[in-house]
């Protein structure tokens, strides 16, 4: 029995945390917050340097060849630091999408220059203020041209590629685009957090290339869900964690009625609410992280359990660290709307809290528990 | 990451499988509990306490001399996992062994040790815990039952309530005020009784539920000799709290059904014509009680890794009793809803019987061993380092300490 991450994958989460702290992630996280600027470009020049961006690329195209495990632990990091930088859509669901589904070909021309940081990609999915659905999608992709658009797409401002999603003759297909083709306007869409850019595009006849087949896009477009919500849980835990922290250092600092108020059982019991629901979220993606990393048919349940409980604690956590700071925790100075912000922002990411209890709930169905 | 037992671990895992075969029957998986609910629950337990003992089984981490054989922790959990899986009688022992047993273990002389363990763990006397008072539960350093010192024993005179198995039980540990002149924490010392001592007068209390697991315990003029005394006097809530954060263990998961129960009397249970699985809220409902569930299993195993491995496991399984005893609480509303009016109305079914105890039980179980409130504080005060409350009787001798009408 070895529920735990070994000692190597402990090393580099611990490396990763001393680098984002003597970066000041946090507070270049609010820089960019206050800035124009979506994404902070030094800090990601600085992870592409550290090799992050390569972990799960192969050898043979320049990546380090590691797995899934060495990205939780990254990503865990990188959510506790809210950190502004497009890691979860160029790594988790780009890279993702070309090393499980594209041809060769494809293969050699980006992965060596996703590890280089020459390409950073995203994923197009949302074209309506609702959930996608393989039966929704209406951008369409004809010979490989694109015509449609695509809404609420993260950190296009500093992507080169995107992956889209996209009606075909035969069904849904992945079509890989390359952001300097002809026919692509791009316009920021302003979002609850700004530390990470959202944007529209819009295709008119634009060039791509498939990624799998024209038919069973929607099915590839859930697989690389399905794995990326164990990445994205591990970033929520990452969060709810500092987020806990927080409130805890601020309960012991912060006096009222001449006493601590951690000292006050309606601050303790909400910070043990915090706790508890973290604790169940992080057990949860430690199955889910095992789950990914030997490709478990168990994977949509595990992530599906895995990204429920890491949503729910993230909200549970990021509100009531506000509720503990009191005023001072609704102001723009202190950080908690920041976690709060992020929260959201990760929540909706890539499907909204019902949507995955009811993804739950069919995986149960179809695995037939019973 | 693995779920993969290390060589020897799986060695050992076979070494309990094949015993269990050859002595007890698997579970059969659609009946839940109560297989012994029409037998003497005491005797049956107490002849499969004696097949564990005679087989070195009973108190694997015990030392050899008094019934073990000093088995690792991760050996003690594989033992349970497997034994588990087995159609047979537990829970008379669990608060003698889990909670007395390392109490007399600590505190007790030699001579005492090699008398009482042995026993315990064969299961030939049962023991119990003595500690709430009516007066005393969350608060139990409040608790007021004297102790009064006369030369080389001592008289005992008070109540005590919410025993488990008073009523079966051999022997007890026992909480007692010697001096009431001193602060609430420092007045106390702690014995261990003889149950059948003249003055000790065992009644039941009948619970929401209609059933008594609890008795109340009175003592009146309950002669104990000094030397069964366990610390030194004044040092009863020292050797108390060894005893609760035991018992903290020894409450886990509450018993009853849980979400895979819910989810396939959803499926098939009506509601308006279509099953109550199709509807959004038992599904989201459901949802989360498969994470809450999973949550607690893979926590577990998180615990288990840490022992596998030699560490000390982190503070992660003090949630445990939170968690299952609320979803219990749910999962039982849950049920009778389902039924719409019909869902009051006793029956023999057994799925539905299940889903109305556990909503009777459940209330029990968010109290038993530390209520929900305390489990909260002693989170935020033990693991997150939160200060403690002041208390309004620090400081206070335990006579001038306020205790309205109580």
């Amino acid at each position: 029995m070895n529920l735990d991450f070994s000692d190597d994958q402990k090393f580099l989460k611990e490396e990763a945390r001393k680098f984002l702290e003597k970066e000041n992630v946090l507070s270049r996280n609010r820089s960019v917050l206050e800035s124009d600027s979506k994404t902070d470009q030094e800090l990601w020049k600085k992870i592409i340097d550290l090799g992050w961006t390569g972990i799960r690329i192969p050898e043979e195209y320049d990546g380090l060849g590691l797995g899934h495990l060495e990205l939780c632990v990254i990503a865990e990091e990188l959510g506790r630091f809210l950190a502004p930088v497009p890691f979860s859509s160029s790594v988790y669901l780009f890279t993702e999408a070309i090393i499980n589904f594209a041809n060769d070909e494809i293969k050699q021309n980006i992965l060596p220059k996703l590890v280089s940081g020459e390409v950073v990609g995203t994923l197009a999915v949302t074209e309506e203020l609702m959930a996608p659905t393989k039966d929704n999608i209406s951008l369409t992709c004809i010979d490989g041209v694109i015509n449609g658009k695509k809404i609420a797409v993260p950190d296009v401002e500093i992507a080169t590629h995107v992956v889209v999603v996209a009606k075909t003759n035969n069904g849904i297909s992945l079509q890989l685009v390359d952001l300097s083709s002809d026919g692509i306007t791009i316009e920021h869409q302003e979002n609850i957090d700004e530390s990470r850019g959202h944007f529209s595009i819009n295709f008119e006849d634009v060039q791509s290339d498939i990624i799998g087949d024209d038919m069973n896009g929607w099915n590839l477009f859930e697989s690389i869900i399905d794995q990326a919500a164990v990445l994205f849980s591990y970033e929520q835990i990452g969060g709810s964690q500092a987020a806990l922290d927080m409130a805890i250092n601020y309960a012991q600092e912060r006096y009222a009625f001449g006493r601590p108020i951690g000292s006050f059982q309606a601050i303790k019991h909400k910070l043990a609410d915090m706790y508890i629901a973290l604790t169940l979220a992080k057990s949860n993606c430690y199955y889910a992280a095992w789950a990914l990393s030997t490709n478990s048919s168990d994977l949509p349940t595990a992530s599906a359990t895995a990204r429920v409980s890491s949503t729910k604690a993230f909200q549970l956590c990021s509100k009531e660290n506000i509720q503990t700071h009191g005023g001072n925790g609704f102001t723009w100075e202190y950080d908690c709307h920041m976690f709060y912000r992020r929260s959201k922002l990760l929540s909706l990411n890539i499907g909204s809290l019902s949507n995955w209890k009811e993804k739950l709930v069919t995986s149960l169905e179809q695995s037939n528990i019973n | 990451m693995d779920f993969n037992d290390t060589k020897e671990q799986a060695k050992f895992r076979k070494k309990c499988n094949e015993w269990l075969e050859n002595n007890a029957e698997y579970k059969d998986k659609s009946s839940k509990g109560d297989s012994f609910a029409n037998k003497d629950l005491v005797q049956e337990a107490k002849i499969w306490q004696k097949k564990k003992y005679d087989a070195g089984w009973a108190m694997l981490h015990w030392p050899k001399e008094f019934g073990g054989i000093g088995a690792t922790p991760i050996e003690r959990i594989i033992w349970a996992n497997e034994e588990s899986k087995f159609n047979v009688p537990r829970g008379i022992f669990e608060i003698g062994l889990g909670m007395c047993g390392p109490v007399m273990m600590q505190y007790a002389s030699e001579k005492q040790k090699e008398r009482y363990l042995p026993p315990m763990a064969e299961g030939k006397e049962i023991w119990c815990q003595l500690f709430s008072e009516p007066s005393a539960g969350s608060d139990v350093a409040g608790l007021r039952s004297k102790a009064i010192q006369d030369g080389d024993k001592w008289i005992i005179n008070g109540q005590k309530v919410w025993t488990s198995g008073a009523h079966f039980s051999d022997y007890g540990i026992l909480v007692v005020r010697h001096d009431p002149n001193l602060e609430k924490h420092k007045g106390l010392t702690f014995f261990f009784v003889d149950m059948k001592s003249p003055g000790i007068e065992v009644k039941p209390i009948k619970q929401i539920t209609g059933g008594s697991s609890f008795n109340e315990v009175y003592f009146t003029d309950v002669e104990i000799p000094d030397s069964q005394r366990l610390g030194e006097i004044g040092d009863g809530w020292k050797v108390a709290i060894t005893t609760l954060m035991n018992e903290r263990l020894a409450v886990g998961d509450a018993g009853g059904p849980d979400v895979d129960d819910a989810f396939k009397w959803a499926k098939k249970q009506d509601n308006l014509g279509t099953p109550i699985l199709s509807d959004k809220s038992a599904r989201e409902s459901i949802a989360d009680w498969y994470c809450e569930t999973n949550g607690l299993k893979n926590t577990k195993l998180r615990t288990m890794s840490a022992l596998s491995k030699g560490d000390t496991p982190g503070p992660e399984a003090s949630i445990t009793k939170i968690v299952s005893a609320n979803k219990l609480q749910d999962i039982g509303n849950f049920g009778m809803d389902s039924m719409d009016m019909a869902g009051m109305l006793k029956t023999n079914n057994q799925e539905i019987k299940g889903f109305q105890n556990a909503w009777l039980g459940a209330p029990g179980m968010r109290i038993a061993g530390g209520t929900d409130e305390i489990l909260r504080n002693i989170i935020a005060e033990r693991v997150l380092g939160l200060p403690q409350d002041p208390r309004a009787d620090k400081g206070l001798a335990y006579k001038d300490i306020p205790s309205g009408n109580s």
